[in-house]
């Protein structure tokens, strides 16, 4: 460890005489292996090649994505095409260890895992996405316990219960989703999955009833294109509430402001933070984590770098999987630079395109480029760039699918 | 022994203009055009061995509204027309799929 240090160190000397070091730049660990994570990875080694060491640390031996699981939800798509594996970057030279790491140390430049191993690092990455704050809604935890209630906010076994959940409604039955306050993770996501379980009712069981009920007072993404799906393909479904924030669950009863609701299938949708595994990082009212955008790395921790959900987003920047990944080229080439002791790049750029289903044949996207400030040291919205879908269409509902393809790589 | 001054003067330009944002730039395309501009599927047209004028002459009809379409036209207004052409010579670059 001490050699690999000083192995830096010298080679950020040596660049003042011009020259590149030759020899192995270093060891990066990068733990979570999602959009975030598994993108870092692979850069690390398609842009350092045999002179960076790679591993990544995943506690699952797959990767389940998000993104498409709301058609998976609505019986359009197959589970199966939600599943990835991780033997592309193997193939690439990542090291590939299975296990949950519970300690991070920047200062020892050392994680540690359950079991009790530990990876030493020069540079580390976090990837950890989220996790629920529960204790604010008395119930909701025990709820999940007993899988009275589900979220199918984490891609997975959540997916395949709302799936069966929806498929179990008796025809007249009633479905409540419930939306947390902003920010959460993927912004849309919660209206795409209205629009589609509404589909699916009226298709399987045209009796039933989707009620949505949503904290915050207006749609959050696309509102306009969202607002003209409830009505034109989902009106007599889908009943959408604003400012109706969740308050407590207690049996098959959803407690709220204004209102108690009583419903067969309860899809509630809690608040988030920084996953568990960045938490020591989270400076920004203790639930994400603030970082330095030329280089993603945690304000709390040099050393630490931090892509995807985890993250305070720069304004207009939504937390998505499309993000986590343009951000994790941001980190591998901020880590690549410093490793080799060389200026990162001041003028780093990312962008964002999601896509959302508004029925099983149309969808409809939000775009936007963020660019870096050096002034106000953040991420900015170009102005002018971006923006949205004229309407829905089968046309980007063709793009969604060659995009989603593309992105699960 | 030289002056440490002109040590830094020498080092000076590589300092200042990151030899790698081309690439950088290129990879933030990689999403939908897939890695070094090689798409996965047919939904998103490949990137990759395009010449560079003829990229830069798509994306000025795109951001002129000349070419229609559904996301490229409002992603080109993000990037200003150096970073553009940065983004091209590097596609350029890369092997045909």
């Amino acid at each position: 460890m001490i050699a690999r240090r000083q192995l830096v160190a010298a080679g950020g000397l040596a660049l003042a005489g011009c020259a590149t070091p030759t020899t192995s730049l270093g060891r990066v660990v990068v733990v979570g292996g999602g959009f975030g994570g598994a993108t870092a990875a692979r850069y690390l080694k398609l842009w350092g090649g045999a002179d960076v060491d790679v591993t990544l640390v995943e506690r699952n031996e797959g990767f389940i994505s998000c993104p498409m699981s709301n058609l998976v939800i609505a019986g359009v798509r197959d589970a199966i095409s939600l599943g990835h594996g991780y033997a592309g970057l193997e193939a690439q030279g990542v090291k590939r260890v299975r296990g949950e790491v519970v300690a991070v140390d920047p200062v020892g430049k050392v994680v540690r895992l359950t079991d009790g191993t530990t990876l030493r690092w020069d540079r580390l990455i976090l990837a950890p996405g989220i996790d629920f704050m529960l204790d604010g809604i008395p119930g909701l935890a025990a709820a999940y316990d007993s899988g009275r209630a589900v979220h199918a906010w984490k891609a997975g076994l959540q997916t395949l219960a709302l799936r069966r959940q929806l498929q179990d409604l008796p025809d007249g039955g009633v479905v409540l989703m419930s939306i947390p306050k902003a920010p959460y993770r993927c912004p849309p996501g919660p209206y795409e999955r209205a629009c589609l379980i509404a589909s699916f009712l009226r298709r399987a069981k045209p009796r039933a009833k989707l009620l949505v009920l949503d904290a915050n007072p207006e749609v959050q993404s696309k509102k306009a294109l969202f607002e003209r799906a409830f009505t034109q393909h989902h009106a007599g479904v889908l009943e959408y509430r604003p400012n109706a924030e969740l308050k407590e669950v207690a049996g098959g009863v959803a407690r709220f402001e204004f209102e108690d609701i009583k419903a067969d299938v309860l899809n509630l949708i809690p608040p988030q933070r920084a996953g568990d595994l960045a938490k020591d990082f989270a400076n920004v009212n203790g639930r994400w984590v603030g970082v330095d955008w030329l280089t993603m790395q945690a304000q709390a921790a040099p050393g630490v770098h931090v892509v995807g959900d985890a993250i305070l987003s720069a304004p207009g920047m939504p937390k998505s999987g499309h993000l986590a990944n343009q951000q994790a080229k941001l980190a591998a080439a901020a880590v690549l630079a410093l490793l080799q002791g060389e200026a990162v790049n001041q003028a780093p750029v990312v962008m964002n395109t999601c896509y959302s289903f508004v029925t099983p044949a149309e969808a409809m996207h939000v775009a936007s480029v963020h660019q870096y400030d050096a002034a106000e040291k953040t991420m900015k919205t170009v102005p002018g760039s971006g923006g949205v879908s004229a309407a829905s269409s089968a046309a980007e509902a063709a793009f969604a699918l060659g995009w989603a393809d593309t992105l699960n790589l | 022994m030289k002056p440490a001054w002109i040590l830094l003067l020498l080092c000076a330009p590589a300092l200042a203009q990151d030899v790698n944002a081309g690439r950088s730039l290129a990879a933030t395309c990689a999403n939908c055009h897939g890695t070094h501009g090689r798409p996965r599927g047919p939904a998103m047209p490949p990137l990759a061995g395009m010449k560079a004028d003829v990229m830069l002459e798509a994306l000025a009809d795109y951001r002129s509204g000349r070419q229609p379409g559904t996301v490229m036209p409002q992603i080109v207004k993000g990037y200003t027309e150096a970073q553009l052409r940065l983004v091209a010579a590097y596609f350029a670059a890369q092997a045909k799929p």
